[in-house]
């Protein structure tokens, strides 16, 4: 059993501690947002929030996270339900095309600007050259990061 | 939905708007158990347009597409009660924006109110076969004499079911979908709610006009909603041709919407096929067959039997697919079964053996000729230049791994996945388990990607097999690893051209033999004005698995075409862009497309030391794209640091759907002409995750600039076209750099190292 605390929720995982965290969140939480994508920290599809940094869920494990805040793309929204500044940047930049690696494009956006509200460009490609757009909308991504940075 | 109770009707409701989307995603079960729909009449011909043939029932497919309430006007769109008018569109979201566009093809015509507007994807059932599609294909695209275009629909509709068309690729949706179906439905559902309003009010039809969902009558001020006459108007015969407006009234058409998927895959909610959720549902993976067209020879799993959640461990022919609790159990499980395959010659096979086959085939096989113009043997010419070009193999790499979840059961078998084919899912799905089709139904997910790869049913067919073998629902999940070595790749191409050139260095003449054709045919063909052509393939197939990759054959000869045009440029020592130009003379969409591009790059303007540029241009699928990379090889590598990208779609529809395609397109032929390479060694593919089929990322990926260019041609297509420029506009630049001519794909595997 491991007690971690999901999306603000005190939330117990069965699963196999040894799971990577991945499936325990897709499978047992059943919030099925975050995506797998390669299985091997190459895509970044599957990155969410422990701790309030940017982690790849897909080689981070169960019990790496024990008691840890645990944070997916299902709980980035303000309590009232307002979308977080980068998700609103998505839209406004019309982001998403088959939109799968996006849930993970915006936790590493979001883990950015908290970490460095004003990136310069060079920061924001370094920073998401981990998460792989296989419709290469790099060029929004970019463009919304600066559009959220702006308005945080 | 009379027969589902008040929970059920809200479960139901609920379903349908699950997202905050209003893409909604078809649900068999809203709907199941929904009686005659109020209104629509049997046998009348209750559908319009060229959206089906005159005399097709619609009360069956209202069954299938309308709830209590709602008339189904056309095949394409309905009007519920509350005057949500929902288009429902034949073709799979995968990112290319198509509901989006489809649905305001549909609304501009209907003058339905967009900001009120749904869409529901088409349920995969044979009377919305895309035979705007089939058309297309079995007429080769010609001009039908109006008097036979009934007859011709009508044909079209019988093969397309037969086709089992449905099918999203070949950027075909708004090119034959929209233009054919979408627009004319739209217009005669107008047309209809016009007729059944003068009916209603007693006044004339021309006194009457449609705006955002509701019909107004001017003169007596009075209104009402196209809610009002939605049932009569479905008792109405339909106007199979009515009138269309002109491009210069669009008002939606031409805008940049908003693409209504893109909500959903902002917060998470977007449902891929991955993500289904059947109560009861296990999970499984597979490992198949390294060597493709192998089977398993010995299956030892006693290390992996009884490992934890395990429900069992299948030896299924061509693969080993093991169910468990969950997915990581179920790969754990599979890591520990000792699998030994058979063996047969294709073991030998490598990436050099296979160009070999190829050269030999070239050298010894049959010849045969698809493009021809004057006679090449009698061409004359003042020197003749001759080259070879290859590509690799080239993996799809869709972000979501492929997927799909299946429960047989009770002789019926559900089936949850994202596919670009519906319709031939089921039939293919369906049949392999040896039942009739309407005992399969198919639940369709956006796809996380597809570019040609969720045009197969490999993974469905598995998903089912494991089902039925386990007895449970289970979600199919390949690994990464899986899905890089088990893909249905571009094709590997070798290909030797020749041109004669006159004393000025223009062609006169044109050669092109090469091993490995899929489609569509004209790709190879080229526009230039040459006026001898001869162009040809020979067969020479091995026993890894082709299928469509983005733009399929345009991809390869794009790359062959424009960097042999650019040889011949060199040796005439003339400008690229200008030699092509002569070349175009009386083709003024190329020639603008061209100079646009050129004009966007400052072509001929100085660039600093070790920078150079490259131009290319490629027609394919009726849209005319150029492009010019800007290069730079004074880092460790060559890097691309801007692309200028000229496109004409005869219309954009959605302009900023379309540009967001051209980037799109333009970076996945990037990663194809830097680092694409899927090579074969020991029968097997040598890739297998993203570190070693890398993908472009952030830090690689160049500024993009695109210009759409609207010309009164028909609307061409956009998810594709970006793609082939790409490769060649890079490698022309990469010589315009060094002088050394790129010949073969990728770029990494040239020697380019650097400044030094």
């Amino acid at each position: 059993m491991t007690k971690i605390n999901l999306n603000g929720k005190p939330t117990t995982l069965k699963m196999d501690p040894n799971t990577p965290l991945l499936w325990a969140i897709r499978e047992e939480a059943g919030l099925t947002g975050t995506k797998f994508g390669c299985g091997a920290s190459l895509c970044g599809a599957c990155t969410v929030h422990v701790n309030g940094e940017a982690v790849r869920s897909c080689t981070t494990f169960v019990a790496d996270v024990d008691g840890a805040d645990v944070t997916t793309i299902e709980g980035i929204k303000g309590d009232d339900g307002t979308l977080h500044a980068v998700q609103q940047a998505w839209i406004k930049h019309q982001v998403p095309q088959c939109g799968y690696c996006q849930s993970g494009q915006i936790m590493s956006a979001a883990a950015l600007l908290k970490e460095t509200p004003n990136p310069t460009d060079e920061q924001i490609e370094t920073f998401m050259a981990g998460n792989i757009c296989r419709c290469g909308m790099y060029q929004r991504i970019k463009d919304a990061i600066k559009t959220a940075a702006r308005g945080a | 939905m009379a027969n589902l109770s008040r929970a059920e009707k809200k479960a139901a409701k609920k379903d349908r708007r699950a997202g905050e989307s209003r893409a909604r995603k078809w649900t068999r079960r809203g709907f199941i158990g929904a009686g005659a729909v109020a209104g629509l009449a049997a046998g009348g011909a209750l559908v319009v347009g060229v959206a089906i043939r005159p005399g097709d029932r619609t009360d069956e497919l209202a069954k299938l597409a309308a709830a209590d309430g709602e008339s189904l006007l056309t095949t394409w769109v309905k009007v519920a009660q509350d005057n949500t008018v929902t288009a429902i569109i034949p073709h799979g979201e995968m990112g290319q924006g198509i509901h989006t566009a489809l649905s305001a093809m549909l609304a501009e015509e209907m003058e339905a109110d967009w900001e009120a507007m749904e869409v529901m994807e088409a349920p995969a059932e044979k009377d919305f076969a895309n035979f705007e599609l089939a058309r297309e294909f079995l007429t080769g695209n010609m001009n039908i004499p109006n008097i036979l275009f009934d007859t011709v629909n009508g044909t079209m509709l019988a093969a397309a079911k037969g086709m089992n068309m449905q099918i999203t690729g070949g950027s075909t949706s708004v090119r034959f979908t929209g233009v054919g179906a979408m627009l004319t439905a739209g217009a005669a559902a107008r047309e209809l709610l016009i007729k059944a309003a003068a009916k209603d009010w007693d006044v004339a039809e021309a006194e009457l006009r449609a705006e955002k969902s509701f019909i107004y009558h001017d003169i007596s001020g009075k209104s009402a909603p196209f809610a009002a006459f939605a049932e009569t108007a479905a008792t109405m015969k339909p106007n199979i041709r009515p009138k269309l407006k002109k491009r210069s009234e669009y008002k939606l058409i031409g805008q940049s919407l908003p693409r209504i998927d893109i909500p959903a895959k902002v917060d998470g909610t977007a449902m891929f096929g991955i993500d289904a959720q059947v109560p009861g549902m296990k999970y499984a993976t597979l490992m198949q067959a390294p060597v493709h067209g192998q089977s398993v020879a010995k299956l030892d799993k006693s290390d992996a039997k009884n490992m934890p959640g395990v429900i069992g461990i299948y030896n299924m022919g061509g693969y080993v697919g093991v169910v468990a609790e969950g997915y990581w159990q179920a790969k754990q499980a599979l890591n520990m079964c000792e699998v030994t395959w058979t063996e047969d010659v294709t073991a030998t096979v490598s990436q050099d053996s296979i160009f070999t086959q190829y050269a030999a085939a070239l050298d010894n096989g049959k010849r045969k000729v698809m493009h021809k113009a004057g006679n090449v043997a009698k061409a004359g010419g003042a020197s003749t230049h001759e080259a070879e070009y290859k590509v690799p193999y080239l993996a799809h790499a869709c972000m979501e791994p492929m997927n799909a979840t299946a429960w047989v059961r009770d002789g019926k078998c559900d089936l949850w996945a994202g596919t670009q084919n519906p319709l031939g899912t089921r039939e293919e799905v369906a049949g392999h388990l040896g039942m009739e089709s309407e005992n399969l139904t198919l639940h369709t997910f956006f796809m996380g990607g597809g570019f040609g790869r969720r045009a197969s049913n490999d993974f469905s067919i598995q998903a089912a097999d494991l089902s039925k073998k386990s007895g449970h629902p289970v979600k199919l999940i390949w690994s990464r690893e899986e899905t890089t070595q088990q893909d249905q790749y571009r094709p590997s191409v070798l290909a030797r051209l020749k041109a004669s050139v006159d004393e000025d260095g223009m062609p006169v003449s044109w050669e092109s033999t090469f091993v490995h054709k899929l489609d569509p045919p004209e790709a190879s063909d080229i526009f230039y004005n040459i006026p001898n052509k001869s162009i040809g393939f020979v067969e020479s197939p091995t026993h890894v698995r082709l299928g469509p990759w983005r733009s399929v054959d345009h991809t390869q000869h794009g790359f062959f075409t424009e960097s042999f045009i650019d040889e011949l440029a060199a040796n005439a020592g003339a400008d690229p862009y200008d030699y092509r130009r002569k070349l175009l003379a009386g083709k003024p969409r190329h020639l603008k497309v061209l100079d646009t591009a050129a004009k966007m790059a400052d072509w001929g303007k100085p660039l600093a030391a070790g920078q150079a540029r490259g131009i290319a241009i490629v027609e394919s699928f009726m849209t005319i794209v150029a492009e010019v990379v800007t290069v730079d090889i004074t880092g460790d590598a060559p890097r691309v640091t801007h692309v200028a990208c000229a496109a004409d779609a005869g219309l954009a529809v959605n302009p900023d759907g379309f540009k967001a395609q051209m980037e799109s397109g333009i970076l996945y032929g990037l990663t194809a002409a830097l680092h694409g390479d899927i090579s074969i060694a020991d029968g097997s593919v040598e890739q297998s995750n993203f570190h070693d089929y890398p993908i472009m990322r952030m830090d690689e990926s160049p500024q993009i600039d695109v210009a759409i260019i609207s010309s009164d041609a028909r609307i061409g297509g956009a998810g594709e076209p970006g793609t082939p420029p790409i490769s060649p506009a890079l490698s022309n630049a990469l010589f315009a750099a060094t002088g050394q001519r790129l010949r073969e794909l990728p770029v990494a595997k040239a020697d380019f190292g650097g400044a030094s």
